[in-house]
């Protein structure tokens, strides 16, 4: 989903109240959540369109059909403000010919409509075949023939009765409400992609894949001074269902504010962050400078997205993405050296589309490639990228590591993030350890503002809480913080990681790139980590 | 085809709402065609065709709705939906914010729809291309472009009798160029609702002069500077004022348009004299759909007079509690300019940076609305009226209304795409002074 219609639909901007939808039920939502088109119907049309491509001269094609469902439940305060059920049903056909790529789509899956898209992709390839320079190299792929893969989930979200959502909701609100927060919106966001890829290779792919957010949004404000602050949840996007709102006392993190672990205790967090909305409003602005921080994987999932996850996609490497989201610095003479330092020791970045609950997580991707894991950087040095069938003889690759991904039956599929995850330290220690040897410093948690130049270089990150440290102890809030920083400086500031311990899933549902732009879904796993000697400007101004 | 007549979408909503047994029934329905060619590395990457619908139910039994939407058209799946969006909204609690369909409006005819854009053939699309590659191929350098069309229709009708249809087209090309060893980089954008206005070897060319320009980059220290912004730069700024118009959130004193005592800024002035900005869907070089998405006609609105808050944009719930006119938020902003070209606005600078376009933007406080991102593509030392020398690229953090209060120069207005949102816009480069860039960049 593009991000304006998410904010559309979810009435979180300024459309908001253009759709104001309250509805719940007190059974199962009798929207079409359950349904599945049969496997043996997909395989049918798969066929129309496979054939349909080969009889007008592709090489290769495959077809993806996409059963796409989201269901949003939004609220603020006291009313139920929005219950969206979307569902897209379509097909995308993919081909080469005459050594260059094409794609048509369409809704319209009766078989002279999916033959006539598999043609236009034909015609489309064949097009545009003389403005070429080198024709298409696609690493072979075995086809593994009839196979399935189904997200591991304990509890189906959209089987979840409505009443029940807006249940938790509701009360999540008021516990913020009673806490101090003015406002609250809070949401449920559910995904379920159920997605059938066959190829000429002799793949025929059925799976599907469930996604959860719950999330809210709190505004404090000082009436006298018209001042106020905001205070976002720590829960993260999860490839799970609906037991990550079925938290267990083994998946809360005591501290200066309760953090989750795998499942997320929405109410408790709510009530914390009404009250740290007005903490937040009179803590003490920063004042700018260095300081060393430590970083919360509710926080650091986005920074090591941007700063190690993007750089090392390797169509931003190569120039697919220099006129939108821009190329890289990681270039290949650096990977080549085998010495380019990205990170100290301690870094050891891996890269994986198998960990269970991730936002990534796939059998297959979505060119018909088994999904596996490898490193990125190993003990601070660039070690690979992320690859699609077409880029893997770039890297002397016999196989593609299976980064491609489509958001839609009508996008087109091209290389993605997989989950990209700072590997825990391996000597034993807590984030109180962390925090103990620190002077001057400032402990962040949660993720706010973000920004990252084109090539990856330059990056700002806000947060959600802010906690000044003096003389390894935390002395109280601060507010008005961002950090700005190199991202190689950053890495090679990397002076100890948290152990396994603490390891925990941060992500988005928004990753964009792409022209169109598409959004992927993937998830950042890290321990706390600190960082050494980082600039940290102050935000605050006056209109 | 995915594109309904109107004759042909009304029977199709009429039939929609012959199935409904609610109090009041809505229907919204779309279609679009679009293509699209990508390029990079001087060479066509992927390409594609996709055709779309989609259709949206609301139901109401007295403040109960229930919605549905669905995009599969034979009868059986038309009634299933209508039927899906009542037991929907039967299940619904009231909502204390509901408010009632609109009965029939009065629209104005929109100027969105261009035939030669519709009739656009492969071919077209990838001679278009073909002459882009060219330039950057002449000039030894390296392209990666993007061209996009679409062709759609939209329309709604419900059971008090409105009934609201638009056709439009639209075609958005970026190109960006860079040099061979990856030194120099440039930009351009264009969109139009009509293709044939659309010039991408010219646009290829505005991009190349930069990237051989930008090559030699020196840096110079981050800090406040007159800058010049080109319209493409500007429209990344200034969409976050439009998308923060919204009155509720400034009621609410949540907004950079709220005040101290639960006031807003409506009536005041808050940024130079010379600022005005008003969206008008009739306007020819940026037409728009004459009706909103609830079905609210849209009229001309001056959103900034003379730097003062003319307008808020409503909700129909929120615009009914506070007794005033529902004024939807726009679909596109115009800003007013002034006469000089780019090159008169640079000839007139003793000392400045010239911005190309900005990129990944993002709000740091939403209070002062401070936003922050980097320049790219082309950025350049500005010194008695000439360009000196490309500069390092540099990150900011600044804030659009501090900076139309910086003012000192607009320039003559043409239309725009924002990288961020997509959306076309009529504006003019700007001259501010004090930009506040905070860091530099070894990004190109």
């Amino acid at each position: 989903m593009k991000r304006r219609d998410f904010i559309y639909l979810s009435g979180l901007g300024a459309a908001a109240t253009m759709l104001p939808i309250p509805m719940m039920g007190n059974a199962i939502d009798p929207g079409r959540a359950l349904e599945t088109v049969d496997v043996a119907l997909k395989k049918q049309l798969a066929d129309v369109a496979l054939n349909a491509a080969r009889s007008k001269g592709a090489t290769y094609t495959d077809v993806r059909i996409g059963r796409y469902l989201n269901q949003f439940v939004i609220t603020r305060e006291d009313k139920v403000q929005n219950i969206v059920n979307t569902e897209s049903y379509g097909l995308g056909v993919r081909v080469i010919a005459n050594g260059s790529w094409g794609f048509a789509a369409t809704d319209k899956l009766d078989k002279d409509s999916i033959a006539k898209a598999a043609e236009q992709a034909v015609a489309i390839a064949k097009e545009n075949s003389r403005l070429l320079t080198e024709p298409v190299r696609l690493a072979s792929q075995k086809g593994y023939g009839e196979v399935s893969w189904k997200a591991p989930i304990e509890k189906n979200a959209f089987e979840v009765p409505i009443k029940e959502k807006v249940d938790l909701l509701l009360d999540v609100n008021g516990a913020a409400m009673k806490s101090g927060a003015d406002y609250i919106t809070s949401l449920l966001f559910l995904v379920n992609e159920q997605k059938y890829f066959a190829s000429t290779d002799g793949s025929y792919i059925d799976q599907d894949v469930h996604r959860i957010w719950p999330a809210f949004f709190i505004t404090k404000i000082d009436k006298v001074s018209g001042k106020f602050e905001t205070r976002n949840s720590l829960s993260t996007p999860m490839g799970m269902g609906y037991e990550y709102l079925n938290f267990r006392p083994q998946d809360k993190i005591k501290g200066v504010t309760t953090l989750y672990k795998g499942r997320y205790d929405m109410f408790e967090d709510a009530k914390a962050a009404g009250a740290q909305a007005g903490e937040k409003l009179k803590a003490k602005s920063v004042e700018p400078g260095k300081y060393d921080l430590i970083l919360d994987p509710s926080h650091l999932w986005l920074t090591i997205h941007e700063s190690t996850g993007h750089p090392t996609e390797l169509d931003r490497v190569l120039g697919y993405e220099a006129n939108f989201a821009g190329t890289s610095f990681l270039t290949l003479d650096k990977w080549e050296s085998k010495k380019f330092n990205y990170g100290s020791k301690l870094v050891n970045i891996v890269a994986d589309k198998t960990q269970l609950g991730s936002l990534g997580a796939v059998g297959y991707d979505d060119e018909g490639v088994q999904c596996g894991q490898w490193d990125i950087i190993k003990d601070g040095i660039l070690v690979n990228y992320q690859a699609t069938r077409d880029q893997a003889h770039i890297l002397g690759l016999n196989a593609s590591q299976g980064c491609c991904y489509a958001d839609n039956w009508s996008s087109v599929q091209f290389q993605r993030m997989p989950n990209i995850s700072l590997q825990p330290g391996k000597e034993k220690k807590s984030i109180d350890d962390l925090i103990k040897g620190v002077e001057k410093g400032i402990y962040i948690i949660g993720d706010g503002s973000f920004s990252i130049d084109q090539q990856r270089y330059n990056f700002q990150f806000g947060g959600q809480l802010f906690y000044e440290i003096k003389n390894g102890k935390i002395v109280g809030m601060l507010r008005d913080v961002a950090y700005q920083a190199n991202s190689q400086e950053f890495w090679n500031s990397c002076v100890g990681i948290a152990d396994a311990s603490d390891y925990r899933l941060g992500g988005a549902f928004g990753d964009g790139k792409g022209q169109p732009p598409q959004s992927n879904a993937v998830s950042h796993g890290s321990s706390t980590a600190r960082f050494n000697g980082v600039n940290v400007i102050n935000t605050a101004r006056n209109l | 085809m995915s594109i309904l007549t109107k004759d042909e979408a009304q029977a199709l909503l009429k039939k929609v709402l012959s199935y409904s047994k609610a109090d009041e029934c809505e229907v919204n329905l779309t279609g679009n065609d679009s293509a699209n060619i990508r390029y990079a590395r001087n060479s066509v990457s992927t390409s594609a065709k996709v055709s779309s619908s989609q259709l949206v139910v609301s139901s109401a039994y007295g403040k109960k709705l229930g919605v549905a939407t669905i995009n599969e058209f034979d009868d059986a799946s038309l009634e299933k939906v209508v039927r899906r969006s009542e037991e929907l909204a039967q299940l619904a609690p009231e909502n204390p914010e509901y408010v009632l369909f609109l009965g029939p409006q009065n629209y104005a005819g929109s100027a969105t729809y261009v035939p030669a854009t519709a009739a656009i053939t492969p071919r077209l699309r990838s001679d278009l291309v073909a002459a882009s590659l060219q330039v950057a191929r002449d000039a030894k350098a390296v392209a990666a472009g993007f061209l996009e069309d679409n062709t759609g229709y939209s329309a709604m009708a419900n059971s008090k009798g409105l009934f609201a249809y638009n056709t439009s087209t639209n075609t958005n090309f970026s190109i960006t160029v860079r040099t061979e060893d990856g030194r120099g980089s440039g930009y351009a954008t264009r969109g139009y609702n009509d293709v044939t206005k659309l010039d991408t070897r010219k646009a290829t060319q505005i991009a190349t002069d930069k990237a051989l320009k930008s090559a030699e980059a020196k840096a110079i220290e981050p800090g406040k500077y007159t800058v010049i912004l080109e319209p493409a730069a500007v429209a990344v700024l200034l969409e976050r004022i439009f998308f923060g118009l919204d009155a509720r959130q400034a009621d609410e004193g949540r907004s950079f348009l709220s005040k101290a005592g639960g006031t807003t800024r409506l009536g005041e002035k808050m940024v130079d004299e010379r600022v005005n900005i008003y969206s008008d869907p009739l306007h020819p070089e940026l037409p728009t759909s004459t009706w909103s998405g609830d079905g609210r006609p849209q009229e001309k609105v001056s959103w900034i007079e003379k730097g003062v808050i003319k307008n808020f944009s409503y909700s129909r719930y929120w615009a009914e509690k506070k007794g005033v006119k529902a004024v939807p938020g726009p679909d596109g902003a115009i800003m007013e300019g002034g006469t000089k070209s780019l090159e008169e606005l640079i000839a007139g600078t003793k000392k400045g940076v010239l911005v190309t376009r900005l990129w990944y933007i993002r709000d740091v406080d939403p209070q002062s609305l401070l936003l922050t991102g980097l320049t790219r593509d082309g950025t350049f030392y500005i010194e008695n009226g000439k360009i000196q020398y490309p500069i390092k690229n540099f990150r900011f953090n600044e804030s659009p209304i501090i900076m139309l209060n910086n003012l000192e120069e607009l320039g003559k207005v043409e239309r725009t795409v924002s990288v961020e949102s997509n959306v076309n816009y009529l504006l003019p480069p700007i001259k501010v002074r004090d930009f506040t860039f905070s860091s530099l960049s070894d990004a190109v």
